[in-house]
Order: C-alpha cells, then sequence, then structure tokens
C-alpha cells in the first residue's frame, strides 16, 4: 500500500517534470520558428483580431466595475483619515500597477486562453495540424507562432484598456457621484503616478502573463489528446493553470519591482 | 533499387513504445501504380503511411520514396520530398476556418509566388477536376463527409505530387460516393502520372481500382499480388477477409476465459 504510493507519487512527480520540459522546448520552438509571424503580419493581425478585440467588451466592462467598486470602497477609507482628495491616487495606483495587469490577464485565460487551446486541440484532433505538416508546411510557424505574438503583443494593450476604463469608472464614482472635488482627483493623481516606476512597471508585469498564458493555452492544445475529453480537460487546465501562473508571476513581479518603495 | 520503385519499404520494424505495430514489413509501389494496403483495424496500415510521409521513423529497415531514405532526412529536406507528396486524411481534415477554395489554394499560397489570378484558374481546374466548382465558396462545415473528402484531394492535388497517399479514402461513404472516389483515385492517378497507395479495408471497392494488393495482419505481410489473384486466394485469412465471414483466423471473440467460468456456471461457487 505504502510502497504503492510512494510509487504514485514518483510517477506524477516525474511525468510533471516531464511535461515542464516539454513545455520549455515549445516554448523555444515557438520563438525560433517565429519568423513567419512577422514576415506574414497578417497572419498575427488576424490572430489579434480572435484574442485581442474579441476579448474588449469582457475588459472593458470588468474594467469600469473594478473602477466603481474602488471609487466607493476607496473613499469610505479615506473620508475616514479626511483625504479623500487621495481617491484619484488610490484607484489610479491600484489599476496600473496591479489590477490592470492582473485582472486582464485573469479575464484574458479565461476568455481567449481557452478559446485557443479548444482551437488548436480541435484542429490537432481532426488531423488539420497533421495536414498542415504533409503538405510541408510547419504548423509551429503557421499557426502557433502567430498566435503567440498575438497574445503578447494584446494583453499589454487590453490591461492598458482595463486601468483607464478603471479609472474613468472611479472618476466617475468619486467625482460625479459622490462628489470628491474634480481638480484634486486629477492632479494628485498626475503627481503620484510615476510613468516608469507604475505604468511601466505594469507593462512589464502585462507582457511576462501575456507570455505565460499564450504558452499554456497554446502547449495545452497542442499537447491535448485527440479526443472530445482530452480536449475539455486541456482546456481547463489551460485556464486554471494560466490563472496560478499569472497570480504567482505576479508576486514574483511585484517583490522585485516595488521593493522598498516608499 | 529499380529506377521505376517510388516507395520501398525494406525490413521495417516499428512500435509505439513496448507494444510492436510492424514486424519486418517489405513492400514496394512503383511509379503510375495504384496499390493498397489492406487489413483489419488496427493492424498497422495506418502506420504504414505514416511511415511513408515521413510522420514517424522506422525503428529498424528503411523507407525510401524517390529514392531518399526517410530516415535519414532532416526537418528540410524532409518538407523538400513532402512538397511532391499528398495525403488524403480519413475525414479530410479540411481547414475549418478557411473556404473550399482557400483550402484548396492554400498550398498554391504557401509555397509558390504565383499571382493570384494564376492560383485563382489552378484552384478551379483542380476543383473541377474533382466536380465541385460549383462548391469553391462553401464552408468546409456546409459540405458532406464525401464531398468534404474530395475537396481534400483537390487540396492534396493541388501542387501535382508524384505520390499520394489515401488513408481509408472509402470510410463511411454512401454506395455513389464510394463508386466516384474510386474512380478519382484511378483516374488521377493514371491522368496526372501518380503513384497512390490506399490504406483501406474496403475490399469489394478497392479491388476495383488497385494493381496490386498486400495483406497486413499482425504487423506482418500474410499474403499479396494483383486483384484477381486476390480474389482467387484460398489463404484462410484473406479468404476471411475478401469474403466477409464473421469467423475464422481472425476470431469473433476477443481472448476471454471460458463462457461458462465467466458465467460461474460450474455450481463449485456455490
Amino acid at each position: 500500500m505504502l510502497k504503492q504510493s510512494i510509487e504514485n507519487l514518483g510517477n506524477r512527480t516525474i511525468q510533471g517534470v516531464w511535461r515542464i520540459g516539454f513545455a520549455a522546448r515549445f516554448f523555444v520552438a515557438v520563438l525560433l520558428h517565429s519568423g513567419t509571424a512577422f514576415r506574414r503580419f497578417g497572419l498575427t493581425i488576424r490572430e489579434m483580431y480572435f484574442t485581442g478585440v474579441l476579448s474588449l467588451i469582457i475588459i472593458l466592462v470588468s474594467g469600469l466595475f473594478v473602477g466603481m467598486v474602488l471609487g466607493l470602497q476607496g473613499y469610505e477609507t479615506l473620508q475616514t483619515y479626511g483625504s479623500e482628495e487621495a481617491l484619484g491616487v488610490l484607484v489610479a495606483l491600484s489599476l496600473v500597477r496591479e489590477l490592470g495587469p492582473v485582472v486582464a490577464a485573469l479575464l484574458f485565460a479565461s476568455r481567449a486562453g481557452s478559446a485557443i487551446t479548444a482551437e488548436i486541440g480541435l484542429m490537432k484532433a481532426t488531423e488539420q495540424l497533421s495536414a498542415m505538416e504533409m503538405m510541408a508546411v510547419d504548423p509551429i510557424a503557421r499557426v502557433v507562432a502567430p498566435r503567440f505574438w498575438a497574445g503578447v503583443i494584446s494583453m499589454p494593450l487590453l490591461a492598458a484598456l482595463f486601468s483607464a476604463m478603471g479609472i474613468f469608472g472611479g472618476y466617475l464614482v468619486g467625482v460625479q457621484l459622490i462628489g470628491v472635488d474634480e481638480g484634486a482627483f486629477w492632479s494628485q493623481m498626475k503627481s503620484a503616478v510615476d510613468f516608469e516606476e507604475d505604468i511601466l512597471n505594469g507593462v512589464i508585469k502585462s507582457v511576462v502573463f501575456g507570455i505565460a498564458i499564450t504558452t499554456i493555452a497554446l502547449f495545452e492544445g497542442y499537447d491535448a489528446p485527440p479526443t472530445a475529453e482530452g480536449v475539455s480537460g486541456a482546456t481547463t487546465r489551460t485556464v486554471v493553470t494560466s490563472s496560478l501562473a499569472v497570480l504567482a508571476l505576479d508576486f514574483v513581479l511585484t517583490a522585485f519591482m516595488f521593493r522598498g518603495l516608499g | 533499387m529499380q529506377h521505376d520503385t517510388l516507395v520501398e519499404i525494406e525490413d521495417v520494424v516499428f512500435g509505439y513504445g513496448d507494444r510492436p505495430v510492424l514486424k519486418g514489413i517489405n513492400l514496394t509501389a512503383r511509379r503510375g501504380q495504384v496499390i493498397a494496403i489492406m487489413g483489419s483495424s488496427g493492424c498497422g496500415k495506418t502506420t504504414l503511411l505514416r511511415l511513408i510521409g515521413g510522420q514517424i521513423r522506422p525503428g529498424e529497415g528503411h523507407v525510401r520514396v524517390a529514392g531518399e531514405s526517410l530516415g535519414e532526412l532532416d526537418q528540410a529536406g524532409l518538407y523538400r520530398l513532402r512538397r511532391k507528396m499528398g495525403m488524403l486524411f480519413q475525414f479530410g481534415a479540411l481547414f475549418t476556418d478557411m473556404t473550399v477554395f482557400d483550402n484548396v489554394a492554400f498550398q498554391l499560397r504557401e509555397h509558390t509566388d504565383l499571382p493570384e489570378d494564376a492560383i485563382r484558374d489552378l484552384v478551379l481546374m483542380k476543383l473541377h477536376a474533382v466536380g465541385l466548382r460549383g462548391a469553391a465558396h462553401l464552408m468546409p462545415a456546409e459540405l458532406s463527409g464525401g464531398m468534404a473528402r474530395r475537396v481534400a484531394l483537390a487540396r492534396a492535388i493541388a501542387l501535382e505530387p508524384m505520390l499520394m497517399m489515401y488513408d481509408e479514402p472509402f470510410a463511411g461513404l454512401d454506395p455513389i460516393s464510394l463508386g466516384v472516389t474510386g474512380n478519382l483515385i484511378r483516374r488521377l492517378t493514371d491522368t496526372l502520372g501518380l503513384t497512390s497507395v490506399v490504406v483501406t479495408h474496403d475490399v469489394q471497392e478497392s479491388l476495383k481500382i488497385v494493381d496490386y494488393v498486400y495483406f497486413v495482419s499482425e504487423g506482418m505481410i500474410v499474403a499479396e499480388g494483383t486483384a484477381d489473384e486476390i480474389r482467387a486466394s484460398d489463404l484462410p485469412y484473406v479468404h476471411q477477409f475478401v469474403h466477409g465471414e464473421p469467423d475464422g483466423p481472425v476470431p469473433f471473440h476477443y481472448p476471454a476465459p471460458p463462457y461458462a467460468e465467466d458465467l460461474q456456471l460450474g455450481g463449485a461457487s456455490a
């Protein structure tokens, strides 16, 4: 019994390590075969439409609501200390540093990541990828790499739009609804938010999240067993794994970027 | 090697993991021939096709296409060779996000610098050859199974390959589509000067069009010959297969303990 369970544990660990290794090799292969994605940029733009443009509605609406909630909650807390004017700073910094990249990435993982996995998995299950190989066209270069770069380019743009909508939501609630002074709201935000420390770091975060999500989504699809259960399992794993990866990477990146900031 | 031999499989051994699939196969296809590889489901037919297409490499032995040994080619060499090969997948494997026209145009756009109006002419010619010129604007989801396979055939011959491979081209077709597909394979082979390798278990349909047949069972070639020789064969396995008898050398029952024992009829258990 005990021996059996230790064996199982060992087996699963070894398989997990194998998969990480395969995923890493897959990632390198995608980078090496990225020439086509740039030479024929139309392929990448087409995928940016599917992953980026079609994710806009969920990103914009979520951003607006997150910002509105920030406005309400922030005001409640700040007025206790009589510093309601700092509401703009609170909303902007929360969004640009953390919520924008992270929440947009989580939404992107469930909206676009799952779609990518399902599409690639089904292309594999219906032998479209084999057919492409037999026509002497490398599916990594033709199918995978354009989707990868489309995701990596879309992610920071979506995060930026999320933050912009969020700030607008905070403004609507804080200034228009509650009545915080408009001049103070914007001017304090402008003086407190630093381009390099805050905005650039937020952009770096979202680029890293974009790489992680699209790599996981593409790998899960490419590696999915070519059956209905295989593809559905892979889609679920994409959402779970990439969400966890985003949260873990966020912690690591935050630790490096903002440690010791005043 | 004779110069009119296009595909040559020599003593090929192959297995997935510990499970041996092919145990020493020898097979040749000469230029201009339609050869069939027959056998029951799971006997390694499709594996043979994947070996010829270079999707997998043999464990032992050689697979040569047009004189080049597939096991020794790198990816660039393999892709160069594959431009001269076409493969028809069992369910067509059309790209579902493209129209019929774009599917057939795919290789022309990927591998040639032809202007768009030349591509248009070529695509319409290929579609006309399979009788589906009128379906050029449709999406694959709007096609029947038989039509999808004909579009896939048009796509596979777009670059005029020297070798065509067919994976179960007759599976799941109605009698009319069956005849159409069989005729197409023969006609395209003759008019385009192709060599065709057909993997199938549809004996009656394929015996009408093939030049030479290999029977595969349990990873070995158990019989070979022309269509007439196969029809006349008195080898038990071939006889069972050609005449579709339920029991014979290939048993109806999967190996199991004695029936009475399984149903606990002995009385000893009480």
